[in-house]
Order: C-alpha cells, then sequence, then structure tokens
C-alpha cells in the first residue's frame, strides 16, 4: 500500500530545466532517499511527488493510480519540512489534527491518532504548548507526528535534519531509522548529506544537473559506482582523482578511495608529502602532495603521526581501484 | 552610571537631542489643546500660557457639543475611516498574497501597475471622480467617500504587503496544503496573523490622512447628514468671525479617535518586532 512509479517526468521553470526526464520506481515499504548536490532537483522532483509543483510532463503513479492531476490533500502523502512549518498559532495537539480534521475524520479517531502518534515520538507532555514553545528538535518531531497521524501512503522528508544540531541530527535520524521499521511504510527522504543517505536507505537515488546518475543499495554504489560523480559523491572524505596519464594508465582517471590507500615510510608506489594530518582519534587522514598523483587523501584507522613535511609512500590496493573512462564512466 | 557601552555625556546629549525634537513636534498639538480650555480673552490675551483659574473656560466644549451635530459628524467619520480602513487592508492584503504567492504571466506588471497610484495624487482626478459620483448618484453619502479612500489607500498596502508576505516561509504554506487547507484559508489562518505587524503599518499610514481630509469630504459630501469632523469644524470657521474656542475644542476632540487606533495598532507592531527578534 504505497508504490510510487515515476514515468519520464520533466520539469522546466521557463527556459531553465531543472529535470530532465526521470524515471523511478520505488516499491512498497522502502525507503528511498534521493541526494545530490544543491541545485540537483531533488526537491523539485519532492515537490512533484507531492503535487506542489506540476512537472511539465510525464506522469506520477502512486499506488497505482495516476495521481498528476489530484491536488496534494488528496494524494495520500505526509511531507516533513526543513524548516518545520508548523503552524505557530495553533497547539501541537491541533497542529497534529488539523489534516485530519481538514479531512472529516470523526474526532475520537483523531483523538487515538495523535495519542499514538504523541506516544511513539515522546511528545506527550508537549500537547497542549504552541511550537514558539518548544525546542529545535521538538519542533521536528512534532513535524513528524503530523505526518504520522495521517496514515499516509507515502512519507516525503524535504532536508528535515539540516536544522537541528550536529548531535540532535544524529539522534533524530535514529528516530526517523526506528520510525520507518515500526511503520514499515513507505519513505522518500531528499538531502544533500551522504552520510544521512548511507545511514537511512533501502535504496539511494543518486540525482546531479536534473538526471539520475545512478540507483543502488548504499553498499552497492560504494562498492561498484557506476561512474566518477557517483564514486566522488558518495563515501567520506571523497575519493581520490588522478589522471590516468601520469600514471602511465589507459584509462581517462583513476580513482581511490582514501581508505583503500596504505603509506609506509620508506617504499611505495606514489611518494610525497604530508601537507596536513588531521587526528581524529579513531582514524587520521593525510594528505599528502605526491610526484605521480597530485595532492591526495589518505585515511588511517586508528592514531599515525606523521609530521608536515615528512616523506611517505602511499600504495593504492589495486582490487578497489576504479577507472574511469573519458565519459566519466566506470570501465570494466 | 558607566558602563562599557554608555556613558553619561553621551546619555546626556542623546536624551537632549530627543527631548528638544519631541516638545518641537508635539508644540502645536499641546497649543491647540491648551488653548481649547480657555476663554476667548485667555486665547488672544496670552496664547502661549497653560490655562489659569481665571482664564480657565469650557465654553469651546459646551459649543461644539451644544451647537451643531457634532457627535453625529464623529460618527461619520469613524465610519469612513474605519470601513475605508478595513476595505483598504482586506483588499490590499488579498492582492498582495497574489502577487507574492503565485506565478503567472504579467506577475511584475500587474504588480506595478497596483502599485502605481503611489506616485500619482488622487486629487488630481477631482474633477472626474466628481462626475461618476454624480452620474452613480452617489453625491453626499458616505459611500462615495469609502470608495474614494479605498482607492486612495489601496497601492500603498499592495506595496507594502507584498513585501512583507514574499518573507512567509513557502514551506508553511505548503504543509497547509498538503493537510488540505483551502487557498482562503492558508491566507486568513496562516499567513495573515504573521504579518500582522506590517498591516499595523499599513492601517497607521492609511488612516491619517483619512481621517484628517477635508478636501474629499468638502467636494463629495458637504451635506449636514455627511458632514466628517473636519468639515464639521469648518462650521465655526467665519470669512469675518472666527470661534477659536469652538474651533480649538473640536479639533482637540478630533484628536482622541485617531490617538486610540493608533495606540491598538501601535501594539500591535511592538508585538511584532519582539516576536521576530527572539525566534
Amino acid at each position: 500500500m504505497g508504490s510510487l512509479n515515476i514515468e519520464n517526468v520533466k520539469k522546466a521553470f521557463g527556459p531553465v530545466e531543472v529535470l530532465k526526464g526521470i524515471n523511478l520506481e520505488v516499491n512498497d515499504g522502502e525507503f528511498v532517499v534521493f541526494v545530490g548536490p544543491s541545485g540537483c532537483g531533488k526537491s523539485t522532483l519532492l515537490r512533484v511527488i507531492a503535487g506542489l509543483e506540476d512537472s511539465t510532463s510525464g506522469r506520477v503513479v502512486i499506488d497505482g493510480a495516476d495521481v498528476s492531476t489530484t491536488p496534494p490533500a488528496k494524494r495520500g502523502i505526509a511531507m516533513v519540512f526543513q524548516t518545520y512549518a508548523l503552524y505557530p498559532h495553533l497547539t501541537v495537539k491541533n497542529n497534529m489534527g488539523l489534516g485530519l480534521k481538514q479531512a472529516g475524520t470523526p474526532a475520537a479517531e483523531i483523538e487515538r491518532r495523535i495519542g499514538i502518534a504523541s506516544s511513539m515520538l515522546s511528545l506527550e507532555p508537549y500537547l497542549e504548548r504552541r511550537p514558539a514553545e518548544l525546542s529545535g528538535g521538538q519542533r521536528q518531531r512534532v513535524a513528524i507526528g503530523r505526518a504520522v497521524v495521517r496514515e499516509p501512503k507515502l512519507f516525503l522528508f524535504d532536508e528535515p535534519l539540516s536544522n537541528l544540531d550536529a548531535a540532535l541530527r544524529v539522534n533524530t535520524r535514529l528516530e526517523i531509522a526506528q520510525l520507518h521499521r515500526r511503520l514499515k511504510a513507505t519513505m522518500i527522504y531528499v538531502t544533500h548529506d551522504q552520510v544521512e543517505a548511507m545511514t537511512l536507505a533501502d535504496k539511494i537515488v543518486v540525482l546531479n544537473a536534473g538526471k539520475i546518475e545512478q540507483i543502488g543499495g548504499p553498499m552497492e554504489l560504494y562498492n561498484s559506482p557506476a561512474n566518477e560523480f557517483v564514486a566522488g559523491f558518495i563515501g567520506s572524505p571523497k575519493m581520490n582523482f588522478v589522471d590516468g596519464a601520469r600514471l602511465g594508465e589507459t584509462a581517462k582517471t583513476i580513482g581511490v578511495r582514501p581508505e583503500h590507500l596504505t603509506v609506509d615510510p620508506k617504499s611505495g608506489a606514489w611518494k610525497g608529502t604530508v601537507v596536513h594530518a588531521e587526528h581524529l582519534g579513531a582514524d587520521t587522514n593525510l594528505y599528502l602532495d605526491c610526484e605521480k598523483a597530485g595532492l591526495i587523501t589518505v585515511r588511517i584507522f586508528g592514531v599515525y603521526d606523521a609530521e608536515p613535511g615528512a616523506t611517505l609512500y602511499a600504495t593504492p590496493d589495486p582490487a578497489k581501484t576504479y577507472r574511469f573512462g573519458a565519459d566519466g564512466k566506470v570501465l570494466k | 552610571m558607566s558602563t562599557a557601552t554608555r556613558s553619561v555625556p553621551r546619555t546626556i546629549g542623546a536624551h537632549a537631542i530627543l527631548l528638544t525634537y519631541t516638545a518641537i513636534a508635539l508644540f502645536p498639538v499641546i497649543l491647540v489643546i491648551m488653548n481649547s480650555f480657555k476663554s476667548r480673552a485667555g486665547i488672544f490675551g496670552a496664547p502661549l500660557t497653560p490655562p489659569t483659574p481665571k482664564t480657565f473656560d469650557l465654553i469651546g466644549y459646551t459649543t461644539v457639543i451644544g451647537q451643531g451635530d457634532f457627535i453625529h459628524y464623529f460618527q461619520n467619520s469613524l465610519i469612513v475611516t474605519v470601513a475605508s480602513l478595513f476595505f483598504v487592508l482586506l483588499f490590499g492584503a488579498m492582492a498582495a498574497f497574489a502577487l507574492s504567492e503565485y506565478r503567472f504571466r504579467g506577475n511584475s506588471l500587474m504588480g506595478l501597475y497596483l502599485a502605481l497610484g503611489i506616485m500619482i495624487p488622487i486629487r488630481l482626478g477631482t474633477v472626474a471622480i466628481l462626475q461618476l459620483m454624480v452620474a452613480s448618484g452617489l453625491v453626499n453619502t458616505l459611500t462615495a467617500l469609502i470608495l474614494v479612500y479605498t482607492a486612495q489607500g489601496l497601492p500603498l498596502a499592495v506595496f507594502i504587503l507584498s513585501e512583507f508576505m514574499k518573507q512567509v516561509s513557502d514551506d508553511l504554506k505548503n504543509a497547509g496544503r498538503i493537510d488540505g487547507l483551502s487557498e482562503y484559508t492558508i491566507f486568513f489562518r496562516l499567513v495573515l496573523p504573521l504579518v500582522r505587524p506590517s498591516m499595523a503599518t499599513v492601517a497607521v499610514f492609511t488612516m491619517i490622512p483619512i481621517w484628517n481630509d477635508l478636501w474629499f469630504p468638502l467636494i463629495l459630501a458637504p451635506s449636514e447628514e455627511t458632514k466628517t469632523v473636519t468639515l464639521g469644524a469648518q462650521l465655526f470657521l467665519g470669512q469675518f468671525v472666527t470661534n477659536w474656542n469652538a474651533i480649538l475644542a473640536a479639533l482637540s476632540l478630533a484628536i482622541m479617535p485617531v490617538l486610540i487606533l493608533y495606540v491598538i495598532f501601535s501594539r500591535q507592531l511592538i508585538r511584532g518586532i519582539t516576536s521576530g527578534a527572539v525566534k
């Protein structure tokens, strides 16, 4: 009860094409994350699914029914916004109940659903407060609660965590993951943060410049990216890209993740000098200026002492080195 | 008390400047109110002194209340001002919402057209307006005044309110749409409360010229039935003899309602400013 099909959706604002033909299938109960740099069209795509923007062409199908011309309230969706978007003049309880009230749901049923949602999100003590009296994290929980009480076919999240501070972001992320497990509902989540994408998603859709670059599970994208863009976008710190010609390779670009490089003070493939070292405790990021490969990042697990200016040799793991052609696609 | 941010001489200087300005701004008002409580001889003998037991006289007020139908004039002024204000705010806010919220062809041209009235004084059209009112049989009605003042106030209202409405969060309006609120409910329940401070600003700017206007009441509605306060005060302004007691008393009385309305709106203004500051 919550599948979504997007068929060749295009969206243009005047002459600017924001979505250039999106095809996507989301199965019932899946957690799908749209990820991409800002301006890639991920939020616009979410708005098209919600019905807040009309697509220029193409179809949006929810549960087998074409909803391309259905108003947002009748699509069976609920949305959580980045800025919470709570109604400032209503209490938490009425904020959550307004949608149901508009749809003519009996008061007892509204009460029951608010009870379930508020206990799920531990909002019971705040039901009579107004949004202005809540902290940022509580407001976002209310916004999620407002979506939960509607029992929608489809949950839409538009960067819900980006207004929260780092600690709260991790907690709320966990809550959203638990919520998905408990409700088994279909959820679509937009973010520019690849950590959120990797930790939450069943399926990640990587968007760039209005087109889908790759669709796949988190590990699939990490282990076998289809092209240079996805390889660079997924993983932190970012993958190192080295000009193939400088290494005497046939491929245009050679890519290797920082964690797939080993360093040795005496010998190795690429000789370089340490530019900077970041000590994070659990791991150490070294920035090496290599003669052959240019500036690269190496991630070493655990503590590693290296002073800037020291000479180190970095060696890539040949099994985990990616080769990209001139068009950016991975060469098999 | 001297602190890092405040020094005594600077505080005194700032207060001196502000107090001087306040005194200059309030001087005419105080002069009017002071002299309205004096006898005729008192007004002419020593216009700048406050009423003393010798010069104190309520003759002005008794004349105003006794002669002419002043209560009725007040009523007319209030009806015209409040009704015009209501229509200016309602239509101005609705037009501003449409201009700021919906993308349609000619949006910015329409905005410019609606704001054009700020630059063209409506009095230039007096003759045409009078002909129009005669033709539609609205001369000597309050409706005529309300229509003209609504037209006069709308351009500024649309201009100011559309700027403020652009700042209302899109997410909030979209949340309303997903919850199934109609565009009217979104406008009245979500957007209007958030732009209340700017509505108060527009109300103050619109209200004062309407209340004080002499021109249109004189031309469009000079009959006894429809006289406004400013026009009614002219009653005591003769070609040869002017009843200063009565005029000053009428003016003092005329300040009151507009002052009350101003206080109501400015409280909204302050509440809006402080609620925005702490997020």
